[in-house]
């Protein structure tokens, strides 16, 4: 359907409106319905997630050494160009054929490359420790920002301990 | 098929729960994948068929999934995904990809739901009417435990389970609220509101998710990030969050009731009177109404009307629901005139 005002571009909003018991229907491209004051409240909004993911993956395959774009997965036969065009890996093992650049794209998506919550009941004995150090370590790193050295000192002498466990 | 659910409305439409007029329903989903073998996008037919199988199996052995039952998508209709999509028990990702050795498990009352070889190997869901997220979590929480005893899923101790989309890698959740903000929409206070939710690490998406549309000013609202949080933090702050939303849609509600209450009260008895008595209504159009309707609710204006019948309107009258409801296929012209008249004869009952 061509918008109705314009009648080149696709219609691409379609309006209801009801006034005194009568219905107009509005179909509009997207420019003629700006024009005309209308205007999707989600505009705006930072999402959806896959451009958001798009545009960083795309800066993040010019800094991808030749070495890397040319390896692939030995599991899924998925190769880190694949994944750039895709924005999907294709297995588990994915994460640890391209860890150091996940790390890095990680940190931009999620401002953090290191796993806060649950994890399968075989392994939270294993994770535990693990997860007292994080939680320790983000602790540490408040007090020495607030300047509570004192806190911060007895933080990194517990940080100590248990990476002596460890 | 789904002839008996179609009378059955799930428990997340009985419009109990905390804050049940403007909050419709709180859902959690897990993304989990299991160890070795490839994410469903590059697996190949036979190992698809053997994610099934698998998952189909720990369904069985779980106790938690005595009441419950499994769809193969082969055995399923278009209309019959779009069913499910509609009830918010598949995405629209599910109902898209027309690669085969797709499932579906649904729980009792439709509280909770396992989605196979989506974009993930399983997706788990469960939903509840009302602001209950924490309850919510809960319960998801528990399908995982339990379905963990069977199943070793892919887990990096830096990185958390591992997904398909780096998006969801971490803790896989995705904790998010449905929620109706007439009042912000009308006073245009909702841009300020949802540049707020954004700046704090939450998004706004329309009524089915990702990339769908914003109707009858429904908006679903939930966690960007996956990784570098706690499940229970991610569930804290979007409970905190919405609490602040309700805040704002009270106080935009009650500026509109003190400075055009005749014309807010008009819109509401207008919409009434379009559903009760008019004979062809589009689904976007039953959705704008309805959402008029249920903000009279919510400010008392009408009365005898309650939110659970509203919430009932808003699945049953969907295009896929309609034809199921009365058991035979039909055009969008048939549809618009059968979805009057369903409306026409719920609300005269009322």
């Amino acid at each position: 359907m061509l918008c109705q005002d314009c009648k080149k571009k696709e219609a691409t909003v379609h309006l209801t409106q009801i006034i005194n018991d009568e219905k107009i229907e509005l179909n509009l491209c997207r420019e003629c319905a700006e024009k005309r004051g209308f205007h999707s409240p989600l505009e705006g909004a930072s999402f959806p997630l896959a451009e958001f993911l798009a545009s960083i993956l795309d800066q993040s395959l010019k800094k991808v050494p030749t070495r890397l774009k040319e390896s692939k997965c030995s599991v899924c036969g998925i190769g880190y160009s694949d994944f750039v065009k895709a924005g999907r890996l294709g297995c588990g093992n994915c994460y640890k054929v391209f860890r150091e650049e996940l790390k890095d794209l990680l940190r931009k998506i999620h401002g953090s490359d290191q796993h806060r919550g649950k994890a399968p009941a075989a392994l939270e004995d294993v994770m535990k420790p693990i997860k007292d150090q994080r939680r320790l370590q983000e602790q540490l790193r408040k007090a020495v920002e607030s300047e509570d050295f004192e806190k911060a000192a007895k933080l990194r002498d517990k940080i100590k301990a248990l990476n002596k466990k460890l | 098929m789904f002839d008996e659910m179609v009378k059955k409305e799930a428990e997340w439409l009985s419009g109990e729960g905390k804050n049940s007029d403007i909050v419709l329903s709180s859902r959690v989903r897990l993304a989990r994948n299991i160890t070795g073998i490839p994410f469903p996008a590059v697996a190949d037919t036979d190992t698809r068929q053997k994610i099934l199988s698998y998952v189909k199996i720990a369904i069985d052995k779980g106790g938690a999934f005595k009441k419950g039952i499994f769809y193969n998508s082969s055995e399923l209709s278009h209309t019959d995904k779009d069913f499910l999509l509609e009830r918010h028990l598949v995405s629209p990702e599910f109902v898209k990809d027309q690669n085969g050795f797709k499932g579906i498990f649904i729980g009792e009352d439709e509280k909770i739901s396992i989605m196979i070889n989506e974009e993930d190997h399983l997706r788990l869901q469960a939903i509840r009417s009302g602001l209950e997220i924490k309850a919510t979590w809960e319960e998801v929480n528990r399908i995982d435990d339990e379905l963990s005893k069977f199943l070793e899923f892919d887990f990096d101790s830096d990185f958390g389970y591992l997904t398909s989309c780096p998006t969801n890698v971490g803790a896989g959740i995705r904790a998010s609220i449905l929620i109706h903000l007439p009042g912000l929409v009308l006073t245009r206070e909702l841009d300020k509101v949802i540049s707020r939710i954004t700046k704090m690490g939450l998004t706004v998406r329309g009524f089915y998710g990702e990339g769908t549309d914003v109707l009858g000013n429904l908006f679903q609202v939930s966690n960007q990030t996956t990784l570098g949080k706690s499940e229970e933090d991610i569930i804290e702050s979007l409970e905190k969050i919405t609490q602040q939303i309700i805040e704002y849609e009270g106080n935009s509600r009650a500026t509109l009731f003190r400075d055009a209450k005749e014309h807010i009260e008009d819109k509401i008895w207008r919409a009434y009177g379009i559903l009760r008595y008019a004979c062809v209504l589009t689904s976007d159009e039953v959705m704008n109404l309805l959402s008029a309707l249920r903000l009279g609710i919510g400010m008392g204006t009408l009365s005898g009307i309650d939110l659970k019948l509203i919430n009932q309107l808003l699945i049953l009258t969907q295009p896929a629901h309609l034809q199921k409801y009365y058991g035979y296929q039909m055009n969008a012209d048939q549809r618009d005139k059968k979805r009057a008249e369903l409306l026409r004869e719920r609300l005269e009952k009322s």
